[in-house]
């Protein structure tokens, strides 16, 4: 197909139409906004640019959102995969609401989120009380971070694998079986293949939400320098300090971060495609 | 006729055209009667505080001047309601934690630089200090800020970066030290030591607030005199105690009217005279009874026994203005940023 169909003829009309909307669209809500941080960044003297983004108190906020959001991403990996096979492979009572469930981080207000864990884990709360009476303290530590981008991305993982994993009929597995595969070779060999791009995809985009969340963590991570400060609070706190310019900055590397890694995605995507055409 | 005679005439003609149109049969005398709504942008926990002056000022307006008059209030923290007005939040006045966050608001050109000079008493209306909160029967035996610094005390604070209410507390500390040992060295050191007890800082007073009250972390939550009788009355008095420093930081919430926004509006009578109220005897029991200490002398001694004797030193006699305080401690590289780099 060539690059641009316009010549061809559609059985629907209106490609100029709906081409322009899309244009329009984008550049309203994502790339102007996004195009003031760059702009903002640039008007910045470049060795004040180098030295914001490399002072170790971003540096480590940078490094502790980087951390935090890919161990979630990886357990949402996991656990998704469980959640998404469970929902789609098995008929039980309760899975039109479990399965609506699973939506929930995506509709709730993650401040809402947030404070719902730190109540939930703090030294007085239900989980936290039998936590603490072992000595242990998730609320105001990394694994805090972690446990609510675990939360943030999980929507993620389901959602994108589900599609894939209905579309996979149980008799491949079947026929696996009976051409003298193992249950794990038929998982490993047969399955895992198929699924692996969608949870590649799946994990990318929870990593990429959990670099940027905010709400939710806040409330949870205890927010001390160097130890429990993330990213997004780093460009906040700049804004409250009214250095518009470092926010910037700081904004510039986490955007870059999330660019890279979904174009890192959309690659290994295409060729994943190649692979199996 | 000139040109500024010819606009004029255009204006006037102009107005005299829009008030035919809005407000037929109205009288061209000013001041105009109706309805004036004014935005009170104030920080976090002044909620309770205004929402009382306010019904006072509007019955006081529409006696004297017989208009009604509706005032909006926003809160959050200090340097985030600086900001919402600096990017276009249409403030008539502000009502702020610290005059750091009004120069701000004066740097985008807001308001007049000298807006601290216009009103009485530095334009703060009523003061404030840093006290204690600990937990029923004070089990740690937190008397004074030396207490704060022993080892297993944990101590609750907002982030000195996001939160004015945190500063206050910073510079306390700071302030208490120097004081007692003359010495800016001794002083960072203690507020080093004091910082290695803090497990948790949120972003802003409220946030500490329930952190300490409803998360049940720390022995001892410094915030606010007013923030601190507020929540034994929210959260029982069967709960938690106030204890008072010997020494601790006279705090002055200052307010102002923004110039640009009340020309825009052509609020800025109504938006001086809110203000200026506030001074008045009657405003002043209000603060009293919200817990802030009144300017007035009659009533802060009438109110004597909810405001212990805390011997207050100010912000000039240590730290100079708020742009240099601002500069030396919480500015990216400041003390504060020395003290908790690793």
């Amino acid at each position: 197909m060539p690059p641009f169909s316009t010549n061809r003829k559609h059985i629907l009309p209106g490609f100029g139409l709906s081409m322009g909307y899309t244009v329009f669209y984008l550049s309203a809500i994502v790339i102007v906004p996004l195009a003031t941080i760059v702009i903002g960044t640039f008007r910045m003297d470049p060795q004040a640019f180098i030295g914001t983004v490399t002072a170790p108190r971003v540096l480590a906020s940078c490094r502790l959102s980087l951390t935090t959001a890919l161990l979630a991403a990886l357990c949402d990996s996991v656990f998704g995969f469980l959640a998404a096979w469970t929902l789609v492979r098995y008929r039980f009572p309760g899975r039109k609401i479990l399965d609506a469930l699973v939506d929930i981080p995506f509709a709730l207000p993650t401040a809402v989120a947030g404070i719902c864990f730190a109540t939930l884990y703090s030294p007085v709360g239900w989980i936290g009380q039998l936590l603490a009476a072992k000595g242990i303290q998730l609320i105001n530590t990394p694994t805090g971070i972690v446990i609510a981008l675990i939360f943030i991305g999980f929507p993620f993982v389901v959602r994108t694998l589900q599609p894939v994993l209905s579309e996979l009929e149980p008799e491949i597995e079947e026929s696996a079986r009976s051409l003298g595969a193992t249950r794990w070779q038929t998982f490993r060999r047969v399955l895992f293949p198929h699924l692996f791009p969608s949870l590649l995809t799946g994990a990318t985009l929870s990593f990429a939400r959990g670099i940027g969340e905010y709400g939710s963590v806040i409330f949870i991570a205890g927010n001390l320098p160097y130890k429990t400060e993330i990213a997004p609070l780093m460009i906040m706190s700049k804004l409250d300090q009214f250095d518009y310019d470092g926010a910037s900055a700081v904004a510039f590397m986490l955007l870059i971060a999330s660019f890279t890694m979904l174009l890192m995605l959309n690659a290994v995507q295409r060729w994943q495609e190649k692979a199996s055409h | 006729m000139n040109i500024a005679q010819s606009v004029k005439l255009k204006l006037t003609l102009a107005l005299l055209l829009f008030s035919g149109f809005h407000a037929t049969g109205a009288h061209a005398t000013p001041p105009a009667p109706g309805n004036v709504t004014l935005l009170n942008v104030s920080y976090d926990p002044t909620r309770e505080l205004y929402q009382s002056e306010n019904t006072s000022f509007a019955s006081y307006w529409l006696k004297k001047t017989g208009q009604t008059v509706t005032i909006n209030q926003s809160h959050g923290g200090s340097g985030k309601q600086a900001r919402a007005v600096i990017d276009g939040l249409e403030a008539d006045v502000v009502t702020l934690a610290l005059a750091y966050d009004i120069d701000a608001i004066a740097d985008s050109k807001l308001l007049d630089l000298n807006w601290q000079q216009r009103l009485p008493q530095n334009s703060t209306p009523y003061t404030s200090t840093v006290v204690f909160v600990v937990r029923k029967g004070n089990p740690k035996g937190i008397r004074n800020w030396d207490d704060l610094v022993k080892p297993g005390v944990s101590v609750i604070t907002p982030n000195p970066k996001t939160s004015g209410g945190a500063r206050w507390n910073y510079l306390a500390a700071w302030g208490y030290k120097q004081k007692q040992t003359g010495s800016a060295v001794q002083a960072k050191a203690f507020v080093k030591a004091l910082f290695k007890n803090v497990p948790v800082l949120d972003t802003g007073a409220r946030g500490s607030t329930l952190t300490f009250t409803q998360r049940g972390i720390g022995d001892v939550l410094i915030t606010w005199e007013n923030e601190a009788h507020l929540i034994r009355k929210e959260f029982g008095e069967d709960k938690f105690d106030i204890i008072a420093p010997p020494v601790s930081i006279l705090a002055e919430p200052p307010v102002a009217v923004i110039d640009k926004n009340v020309g825009k509006h052509g609020t800025r009578k109504v938006a001086e005279a809110y203000l200026t109220f506030l001074y008045s005897p009657e405003a002043q029991e209000i603060i009293a009874r919200n817990s802030y200490r009144p300017r007035n002398a009659a009533i802060l001694k009438k109110y004597a026994a909810s405001f212990p004797n805390i011997r207050l030193f100010t912000l000039g006699e240590l730290f100079g203005t708020w742009r240099q305080a601002q500069k030396a401690h919480f500015s990216d590289g400041g003390t504060f940023d020395q003290i908790t780099a690793p």
